[in-house]
């Protein structure tokens, strides 16, 4: 069926697509910061993964090419021509072009398969003791992470410190559902399994911050479960270190005081502050590739530094007194949750229940946590 | 009727049954193919419908058309209906329509365990949409994975979830007893298995695929109902459960599956390629094995949807390396359709845009699909909007082009009546960039570190363009399906009359009338090579090229007698109602358990019917 309408639209085709790519490159050149991105990698491990991609992406840029020309090569070469008598040539196939080209795949692939299976086993390698890897234990929460630090003796929540140049060796595992911890700058992601250790090696090569987020979807607030990796130097980690042991105090005095009064009713029920009356955590096993380990986890976020974090909620807000305020008075309205469906005695927690606040109890309630630095 | 020949009193057509409860109790394979085309198409405008909601949700940082708990209703919605309740029945729809035509014959091997397995389809499709008005639609995502899944009892999402699934698998093993049943036995004289066409071979891969695929996922999916209702602890790690067991039994089904979603499409395209070249397919026993190939090794990749699970390195490897194996058989029928393309003499119709189109976007999907088998870097892409990305390539730019190409093809053959092609190409160009700016942005978008199911992102994460052209893509996308809908519906109503073989075709189903006869044939042909209707109207040269016969090709079809069709019969919708009330009672446990009793004798009492139902010949 020749149609007249075809070259033009066809053209019109062809200058739309060539109009999206020209428009997609420029705003990809003049693109903003990327503190997520898994191309930019800030460490060994996930520049060992950046260098495989990069193989792989050139190989199939080629294939995509090549094969992308010959079909619109082919379609463009061979289409009916007006009063073609349309006695084409019956070919049925050829069996050496199609053992050919079913052969050359197999050679591409058993190219990439040497690297990929190098990468697989070199990243999943235990650090040696020579390493002297600083282990950490990562709980993921339904919404939040939890960070032990058994060397020290200390625990955060959602943001997590690491020295600069040091191996560090995630033992992941989860308190409710599935989730994932990625840190693209770092190393690729890896499930936290209830019932199951699986482990993650990061390395930072320079001091900074590096964003990551679950990956594995958890439930309701699954896109506000984020968390932040702060990379320091050894001097600077140490100093925090010493900081982060230091234990929390009940302030007995002044608006802090009144703020440890409601604590003490409202909030010690599920929260954890070391060097207080605040303790509560429940004990929980999983299988380390065949040996049982047990885990103290915290119902809610550790809130013994409180003061010294720059965010809270799962590391999507920024620690400012008008957040805290907005999230006392309604924790929900900031981040999706249902603590209706709370079960503290099975563990379960969905969330921070509403619990009815005034404003000068919130005002007292931030001094205190302002006060745990 | 062309193909009638006048005075044969053998043939006369008897009424044609007309009106709803025709159409209820129809066991005509053609009948139960447009209505799965219909409801398909239904959804697939449902499905579209939650996708725009998400992309508007998603247009801007911090978006606010839609709650958390809405966006996750939604995402999981999308999936479930587009996989469960538009592409698979699209390829239904074709499968029943075409594979008794293509075969030879007058109908499926089971004529009314076709019409109960479409109206389990249906009453399935029902089931899932009914959650949306009872207290929300299922939201764990389509995958279900435990113990989310099974987490939180006094929310009964998941159990429409669970149940939904299950009565879905059991309409698609039913219709794949039929059509392998169908395949084995009905072939007209002739046709050979070889000489099959290609969608009817895709077919029967598809249908064996559905029938050892679905059992493993049925029991997943019974462990989460169990788990949620009856305090069961498969998956829960405290009571000496195992979450990842719920994973295994999900791939395991979950990636046969991805191929029962493009062999379909693969199959229409390798007839539609053929046609509008003129040529045969370039190397079919290749593409035939190959499609064979995938079906097998579909079986051994499941665990690369779970390599950052923690299996093991060693089994990441092997998964690894099978995951690249199976792109071997893959890029084997690319080449494949490129071969038959080269030399020939190309129509640009819609069907074969769409068919080109096809091949160009499976291309992309199939070379994503190739980096996913790179492990380390399948450990930043998984669960990230690359994926989003690659899959959309493959289902969309795969699945849903091919299908398109079928309707454009197949539609003068269903209805009559040619799809206009002014407006057909419009549809193809709008869906072609629209679907190009939609998901190609979320390659960049996953790499850049943005998870899948994130139902808002912040400010200063660098997602925020891509996530805009993504949804202005998905906006020209829709408008693209808009104007098929319209389409559509202006050529049944006034369309150009199509003939019986309105491309010149190669296959049986186009030497009979538009639409064809309720008994398909007059006679039963007797096929006598590869694309056997070609064959009637061309000769080789001595240069191999095709010429018209001039001489009429003595065939010896079967006799003109002895045409006998399935009666219509009320027990298959019956017994499918009585399962959709079984199921609803369920959800509602225990007090449920009362409106189950009666589902359950609703559908004995259409089974016993229908055991008991006399076969009636009919006076044809």
């Amino acid at each position: 069926m020749p149609d007249p309408s075809e070259p033009r639209s066809t053209r019109r085709g062809v200058a739309l697509v060539a109009l999206t790519v020209l428009l997609a490159l420029g705003a990809a050149a003049c693109s903003t910061e990327l503190p997520q991105n898994s191309l930019n990698p800030a460490g060994p491990e996930a520049r060992k993964i950046d260098d495989l991609w990069w193989l792989v992406f050139w190989i199939a840029v080629v294939i995509f090419v090549l094969v992308e020309s010959a079909l619109i090569y082919a379609a463009f070469r061979f289409r009916r021509r007006r009063n073609s008598d349309d006695r084409v040539r019956q070919v049925h196939g050829n069996t050496r072009l199609e053992v050919l080209w079913t052969i050359i795949p197999v050679v591409i692939l058993a190219i990439i398969a040497v690297p990929t299976l190098s990468t697989i086993f070199d990243l999943r390698r235990e650090p040696g003791p020579e390493e002297n890897a600083l282990e950490i234990n990562v709980i993921g929460h339904q919404w939040w992470w939890e960070f032990e630090y058994p060397e020290y003796g200390i625990e955060t929540a959602n943001e997590l410190h690491i020295p600069e140049d040091r191996t560090v060796y995630l033992s992941l595992t989860s308190a409710d559902v599935i989730h994932s911890f990625w840190v693209p700058q770092l190393n690729g992601k890896r499930d936290a399994v209830p019932g199951r250790v699986n482990h993650l090696t990061i390395i930072a090569d320079e001091p900074g911050t590096y964003l990551g987020q679950c990956a594995e979807f958890c439930g309701l607030a699954h896109a506000d479960m984020r968390h932040r990796v702060y990379a320091h130097t050894a001097d600077d980690f140490d100093a925090w270190v010493a900081e982060q042991q230091e234990p929390a105090f009940e302030p007995q005095e002044g608006l802090a005081g009144q703020g440890w009064q409601i604590f003490e009713i409202v909030c010690t029920a599920c929260h954890n502050v070391r060097g207080t009356s605040a303790q509560v955590t429940r004990t929980m096993t999983a299988d380390d590739g065949g040996v049982t380990r047990g885990f103290a986890v915290s119902l809610a976020p550790d809130l013994t530094h409180f003061g010294s974090r720059t965010t809270f909620g799962g590391a999507s807000f920024e620690n400012t007194a008008d957040h805290l305020r907005a999230w006392l008075a309604n924790p929900a309205d900031l981040k999706p949750m249902t603590p209706e469906l709370n079960d503290p005695a099975e563990g379960r927690i969905l969330g921070m229940p509403n619990f009815g606040l005034e404003a000068d109890e919130i005002d007292a309630l931030i001094s205190l946590l302002e006060t745990w630095q | 009727m062309a193909t009638l020949t006048a005075g044969t009193p053998a043939l006369t057509e008897g009424p044609v049954r007309r009106g709803l409860w025709a159409w209820i109790t129809t066991t005509d394979h053609k009948r139960i193919g447009i209505l799965y085309g219909i409801t398909a198409i239904f959804f697939f405008v449902v499905g579209g419908v939650e996708a725009l909601l998400i992309r508007l949700q998603l247009a801007t940082p911090n978006g606010e058309v839609l709650s958390a708990d809405a966006y996750n209703q939604m995402f999981t919605m999308h999936a479930t209906t587009m996989v469960f309740l538009v592409v698979m029945p699209l390829a239904a729809a074709f499968a029943n329509y075409f594979l008794p035509l293509q075969l030879g014959a007058r109908d499926v091997a089971f004529p009314r365990l076709n019409s109960l397995s479409y109206w389990i389809f249906f009453f399935g499709g029902m089931f899932l949409t009914v959650s949306f008005f009872v207290g929300g639609a299922p939201d764990g995502g389509w995958f279900g994975y435990a113990p989310l899944s099974t987490q939180v009892d006094e929310v009964v999402r998941m159990d429409y979830w669970a149940l939904g699934l299950q009565i879905l698998g059991v309409a698609s093993i039913a219709s794949s007893v039929n059509f392998i049943t169908t395949v084995l036995t009905m072939r007209a004289p002739g046709m050979t298995l070889m000489r099959m066409p290609v969608f009817s071979w895709m077919t029967l891969v598809v249908a064996f695929l559905l029938l050892f695929s679905l059992p493993m996922v049925a029991v997943g999916l019974f462990q989460v109902f169990f788990d949620r209702n009856l305090g069961t602890l498969f998956f829960d790690a405290a009571g000496g459960g195992d979450p990842v067991l719920w994973q295994h039994l999900f791939w395991l089904f979950g990636h046969p599956e991805v191929y029962v979603l493009i062999l379909p499409a693969m199959g229409i395209v390798s007839e539609v390629l053929p046609t509008f070249s003129r040529k045969p397919l370039f190397g079919r026993t290749f593409v035939i094995f190959s499609g064979i190939a995938i079906g097998f090794m579909g079986f051994g990749v499941w665990a690369h949807h779970m390599f950052t699970t923690g299996l093991g390195p060693v089994a990441e490897a092997a998964f690894a390396l099978t995951t690249m194996f199976i792109a071997v058989p893959t890029g084997v029928k690319i080449f494949n359709w490129l071969g038959t393309i080269w030399g020939g003499s190309v129509r640009f119709n819609s069907s074969m845009l769409f068919a080109l189109g096809f091949i160009a976007l499976f291309v992309v999907g199939g070379l994503s699909g190739v980096t996913h088998s790179i492990v380390p870097a399948d450990s930043q892409q998984h669960d990230s909007y690359y994926v989003v990305a690659h899959f959309h390539y493959v289902l969309f730019g795969g699945a849903i082009f091919g299908i398109f190409s079928g309707i454009y093809y197949w539609f003068p053959k269903v209805t009559g009546r040619l799809l206009g092609e002014v407006l057909g190409k419009w549809n193809f160009w709008l869906m072609f960039i629209g679907m190009n700016l939609t998901f190609a942005p979320m390659h960049m978008l996953g790499l850049n570190g943005m998870p899948r199911r994130t139902y808002r992102y912040g400010e200063g994460l660098g997602f925020d363009l891509w996530n805009l052209v993504a949804t202005v893509g998905s906006l020209i996308l829709a408008f693209g399906v808009l104007l098929f809908l319209v389409n559509a519906f202006r050529s049944y109503r006034r369309g150009a009359e199509a003939g019986p073989d309105p491309w010149d075709g190669r296959t049986l189903e186009w030497t009979t009338s538009s639409p064809p006869p309720e008994h398909n044939f007059d006679r039963v042909p007797t096929v006598e090579a590869e694309d056997d209707f070609w064959h009637r109207k061309y000769a080789e040269d001595a240069e191999g090229r095709a010429v018209p016969r001039t001489d009429v090709v003595e065939v010896a079809d079967g006799p003109e007698e002895d045409i006998h069709l399935p009666s219509p019969s009320f027990y298959p919708v019956l017994s499918a109602f009585g399962m959709f009330v079984t199921l609803m009672g369920l959800v509602y446990v225990p007090w449920g358990i009362v409106a189950s009793a009666a589902g359950i004798v609703i559908t004995l009492w259409g089974l016993f019917g229908w055991s008991m139902e006399p076969l009636v010949k009919e006076g044809h």
